[in-house]
């Protein structure tokens, strides 16, 4: 039986449909999650799809955290559930603290939508160990606050940990510091992207493929782990 | 009744662009020695009864996880009862 793969819907996602096909395009099974859930449903691990939840009031993922759904993948994930959180989901992630820092509106005030060049950091978060360390790759970007903040220490020490997952290259889209796109918490099971690797798992719909290691990697990890 | 109002700002070392974009058009609008602007948010919380005790240790507590992300932003709250 093939892995499964959780992916919540918010009112106000998205990307949902498309992280639902990445993840059947990976050969795993997607599994509809509904935000009032109040069970996971078997799932293996959890990906938070990009959109607006709850319309972005009050703060981009604020609302979201209190969702049902998110309580029970907050007290799983902290034991090891492997979780990724593209976009908006990233938003919920900070929020939630389950990584640290936040995301804040793009130093230039304007929403981007690109095809963005990043380069993979840490090939050793359960999302990522399908990419060799240095791999540049080239996935869409689309957010309006994508600009990741925190402290200096927090940031010296995502670094030193080795749990900047990844980052941008050329010119840094949404004022993010140092050139973050996205970390990992300490164990590696919690990722958090700004890009939208979902959206680039096909050649008709896609500007690469690249984005689909991210979830041949979980497959990987899972089947590893059972 | 009791009036709650939690004011949000982003800290003062988070570049706030709204706030400088709003600083841009003040200037263009003819308003000179503008410095600085940030913009924030602010909530009016109309209660039933006076708050104390531990309803007002819950609305300090919310203020702080809720209506602000304390990686970003500070927050002053004033009770008017």
């Amino acid at each position: 039986m093939s892995a499964r793969i959780g992916v919540v819907t918010f009112p106000g996602s998205l990307d949902d449909a498309d992280a639902a096909r990445a993840i059947r395009i990976a050969g795993a099974t997607p599994v509809a999650l509904w935000h009032g859930d109040a069970n996971l449903h078997d799932v293996d691990a959890v990906v938070l799809p990009g959109g607006f939840s709850y319309g972005d009031y009050l703060r981009c993922g604020a609302i979201a955290k209190f969702a049902p759904v998110m309580s029970l993948i907050i007290e799983k994930a902290q034991v090891g559930l492997p979780v990724l959180g593209i976009c908006n989901g990233f938003q919920i992630l900070c929020e939630s603290h389950l990584l640290p820092g936040a995301l804040t509106r793009n130093d230039h005030q304007h929403f981007i939508c690109v095809d963005q060049k990043l380069q993979i950091e840490s090939t050793e978060t359960l999302w990522t160990r399908d990419f060799s360390p240095g791999q540049q790759i080239v996935i869409p970007l689309k957010n309006g606050e994508g600009g990741y903040v925190a402290s200096e220490a927090t940031l010296d020490e995502l670094f030193a940990e080795n749990r900047v997952v990844a980052t941008y290259v050329g010119n840094n889209p949404n004022g993010s510091y140092r050139n973050i796109a996205g970390i990992s918490n300490k164990a590696g099971n919690v990722v958090g992207l700004m890009p939208h690797p979902e959206h680039a798992v096909e050649a008709l719909t896609g500007p690469t493929t690249d984005g689909i290691p991210f979830f041949t990697s979980i497959l990987k990890s899972l089947v590893g782990a059972s | 009744m009791a009036r709650v109002v939690v004011n949000v700002a982003l800290k003062p070392e988070i570049l706030d662009p709204q706030g400088r974009a709003v600083a841009g058009a003040l200037g263009r609008l003819g308003l000179s020695g503008v410095i600085d602007v940030r913009q924030g948010k602010q909530f009016i919380i109309d209660l039933d009864g006076e708050l104390e005790g531990e309803r007002a240790e819950l609305m300090k507590k919310l203020a702080a996880e809720l209506l602000s992300n304390p990686v970003i932003e500070d927050f002053t709250l004033t009770v008017e009862n």
